[in-house]
């Protein structure tokens, strides 16, 4: 690992979040090799197992607050326009406590990339049901299950105007590679769902290594197609889930707008 | 008839009406006069209808209070007239639209009638009282040429062509002198406060609109190219201070600003900003609540809940403004402040600061300054919370040749997490190590203004806009008015140094529970509050009559 500081990682063994560790360290060092320079990159990370991606990165990087990573990202891309902004957050952390921000950096088309940890619980607590948990989920606060259902956060952010949407899976590591650093060259908001099953309270994967499937869209500027593919797998029904870049296009940046009214 | 160098008019109208800006006009012309204005805003939460006033003092020294004594009204419709004319000290000194406002004596001004001969907009009826007064009080029409060109953008020449009309017509009453140049201009507290952020080399200003501090907000928005401020509205407060703190950790200087409410929702990232040594400035304009309470009246109620504000064990500045020029000079401290130490510093205003129009002196621009940071250079490994003698860890951005790491969590020096006993107890005496540098650095400054008769042994602490009727109070009975500028870290001992001698100490302010009271007895600093909790300010005259009966 390129980009590693002297701390002790004290993520589960064998917890999928080191998959997305070691995936963000090789796009980066192949984004210098290509140019880019590592001083640039600010990491912003919220609270939660995701959140220990702080710790273990030596690079620029904010460790916020829960649900909020995605406001500070902003106020600082908006503050040094330079920077390339990459958020780590989680399914609770984003999906539940701060999803305002999610939809509203969406909506501006923030140039920030934002890489969601879903494991589908909040696990640092000791397993609670969060925003993207199956209906009946069985966790310490709902022992009889959880009574409402998912939703879609692709559906949620297509709607509020991301200009990036795809979704990985731990389990898939090259795809998973490809597709962040699509995601880390997409100018916009880039918005990449990895399913990253939390091995200890809720392991899907072998859900995931059996229903998950690649995809390329032939029309990856269609809302319409983005829509329907990602309409596919709804968090609830038992469908195949597909993987891959589901919508992808040009529109100025919140900073470029931000800016044109600005003489100084 | 009106005393020549202290009157009071009371313009007022309902919403939509444009009250606002006709006070605004009359405190100019008075200012342009070299009169000393303070304007008094009184305002609804609605948009259209109800009832709306300004009241413009004007005197020939500072005065920032209001008095229940008004000496011109001024109706834009009946109801003014109706709420107001028992508190004229001279009947005939009302001013009307007498298409408006019918059976009423007094200076009648056929203003729909004249806008519309002229070929005028509705709107312009207000320029037709305004200068019926101007002529009534005897002021040269250039004066009133003069503001309405600098303050009136659109229509200016049927404008003035309307106003010449009313003011050939109306009869002089008596005449109002010019005096020198006094030297002040007019400011509200919240655009006091942005020009000292401003020159503190404020870079960003983010808020979600909440009285009273949108119009610090519509102020940057504004003024964004002439102040080099970015300003921007989010989602939420909490988007607010979020943002802020990443565009401070970017290296930009930035405030934020809100209510009680919206604040509430700040509190977290007051906490965050603490631990992460995020520098940052938040104003917090106090109006009545609780909840949602009266959004346009004033109440200082939130005294307790900034003290408090912020999780785990913490200490922040809280500095306190009584008038515009405080905040001007404060607003410019504190963003300073909160850069060379690192952590939030939080500008206690209410809403009858930030809404009402002080004069401030032109002298006091010249206070303000942009302090620098401690900004790192060396050429070795950058650690972010580097341990220090003074507390104080170098800066630096990312983007740089260093690498910065910032955490809410505990941490170690360079910023990664840590749950060590050692290092996490050295973390919390480095922070709390910065307040004791802080605190010598406040040695040097001006934390506690003292007024009136330095030998009386009655003071007056006075709590944010209560400031300026302490000053007349303490005038008008001999008293001593003792006014801290900082209420965290709280200057102790320069309170007890202009205590002393001090028999009788009185609080004055605007909540029903005593706030600063309570809060002055833990600094064995005791004082009978007095109260009010109406929404409105102190009235000299009320504060007068409590007075006469203390026995003192």
């Amino acid at each position: 690992m390129k980009y590693k500081t002297y701390c002790k990682p004290t993520w589960c063994p064998a917890c999928p979040d080191f998959l997305i560790w070691k995936c963000f360290d090789d796009v980066l060092s192949q984004l210098e090799n290509e140019g880019f320079s590592s001083k640039n990159f600010v990491v912003v990370a919220g609270i939660g197992c995701h959140g220990k991606i702080f710790d273990y990165l030596n690079l620029n990087s904010f460790y916020g607050l829960h649900g909020r990573a995605i406001a500070t990202a902003q106020g600082i891309k908006l503050a040094n326009p330079k920077l390339n902004v990459v958020c780590f957050v989680g399914d609770g952390d984003t999906y539940n406590e701060g999803i305002e921000h999610l939809i509203f950096a969406a909506k501006r088309n923030a140039d920030i990339k934002v890489f969601v940890h879903d494991n589908r619980t909040f696990a640092l607590t000791i397993c609670q049901y969060t925003g993207t948990s199956p209906k009946g989920f069985k966790g310490s606060s709902t022992p009889e299950g959880s009574i409402d259902e998912p939703f879609n956060p692709l559906e949620i952010v297509l709607s509020a105007g991301a200009t990036f949407i795809a979704r990985a899976f731990t389990g898939h590591f090259d795809h998973m590679k490809k597709v962040m650093k699509e995601a880390i060259l997409h100018k916009g908001f880039a918005f990449v769902e990895i399913l990253q099953p939390c091995i200890t309270f809720f392991d899907m994967t072998p859900i995931y290594k059996e229903r998950t499937y690649m995809f390329e869209s032939e029309n990856v500027e269609s809302k319409e197609k983005a829509l329907e593919k990602i309409k596919e797998w709804d968090y609830k029904n038992g469908n195949k889930i597909p993987i891959g870049i589901f919508y992808k296009t040009k529109k100025s940046t919140f900073e470029e707008e931000f800016f044109k009214s600005s003489q100084f | 008839m009106l005393k020549l160098n202290d009157f009071t008019i009371l313009i007022g109208g309902e919403a939509g009406q444009g009250t606002r800006l006709a006070g605004n006009l009359i405190a100019n012309i008075f200012n342009k006069l070299g009169y000393f204005v303070y304007v008094y805003e009184d305002y609804q939460s609605l948009i259209r209808g109800g009832h709306n006033f300004s009241e413009i003092r004007v005197c020939n020294e500072k005065k920032i209070s209001r008095k229940e004594k008004i000496d011109v009204l001024i109706g834009l419709d009946k109801n003014t007239i109706s709420l107001h004319k028992s508190r004229l000290s001279n009947g005939d000194l009302i001013i009307f639209n007498g298409d408006r406002v019918k059976g009423e004596k007094g200076i009648q001004v056929l203003s729909d009638k004249i806008v519309k001969e002229e070929g005028g907009i509705p709107q312009m009826v207000n320029v037709t009282l305004i200068s019926a007064l101007v002529k009534v009080l005897g002021v040269p029409f250039d004066i009133l040429e003069q503001v309405l060109k600098e303050r009136i953008k659109r229509g200016i020449d049927l404008n003035l062509k309307i106003a010449k009309r009313v003011y050939d017509e109306v009869e002089k009453k008596i005449e109002v002198l010019r005096l020198r140049e006094n030297n002040s201009i007019l400011l509200t507290g919240n655009e006091a406060t942005g020009f000292g952020l401003a020159i503190a080399g404020l870079e960003f200003y983010f808020a979600y609109p909440m009285t009273p501090l949108t119009s610090l907000l519509n102020f940057f928005s504004q003024r964004k190219n002439e102040l080099k401020v970015n300003v921007f509205q989010p989602e939420s407060e909490i988007s607010v201070i979020n943002m802020a703190l990443g565009s401070a950790f970017a290296g930009k200087r930035s405030a934020v600003g809100s209510s009680g409410g919206g604040f509430a929702l700040m509190v977290e990232a007051i906490s965050l900003a603490l631990q992460a040594e995020i520098p940052i400035l938040i104003v917090e304009g106090q109006r009545a609540g609780p909840s949602t309470g009266m959004p346009t009246y004033n109440l200082q109620g939130d005294l307790f809940f900034v003290f408090g504000a912020g999780h785990g064990d913490i200490q922040k500045v809280i500095l306190h403004p009584g008038d515009a020029e405080d905040c001007l000079y404060l607003a410019n401290l504190g963003l300073n402040l909160a850069w060379k130490y690192q952590l939030p510093v939080i500008l206690l205003t209410d809403k009858d600061i930030a809404e009402n129009t002080f004069p401030v002196y032109k002298t006091m621009f010249n206070k303000l300054k942009k302090e620098e940071a401690k900004i790192f250079q060396a050429n070795e490994e950058y650690l972010r919370y580097k341990i220090t003698e003074d507390g104080i860890s170098y800066l630096a951005f990312p983007g740089s040749e260093y690498i910065v790491k910032v955490n809410s969590y505990e941490h170690d020096e360079k910023g990664i997490t840590t749950e060590d006993e050692i290092i996490c107890s050295k973390m919390h005496e480095k922070r709390r190590k910065k307040f004791e540098t802080l605190k010598k650095e406040m040695e040097t400054l001006e934390t506690v203004k003292i007024y009136g008769n330095l030998k009386s042994n009655v003071a007056l602490i006075p709590l944010g806009i209560c400031k300026g009727v302490a000053l007349e109070i303490a005038e008008e009975f001999g008293f001593k008015v003792i006014f801290p500028y900082f209420l965290s870290p709280f200057p102790e001992n320069k309170m007890k140094e202009a205590l002393a001698g001090v028999e009788k100490i009185y609080t004055l302010e605007l909540n029903s529970t005593g706030q600063l009271s309570t809060y002055l007895k833990m600094f064995d600093i005791k004082a009978q509050p007095i109260l009010k909790y109406t929404g409105r300010p102190f009235i000299f005259e009320e504060l007068r009559e409590k007075f006469k009966n203390y026995e003192i």
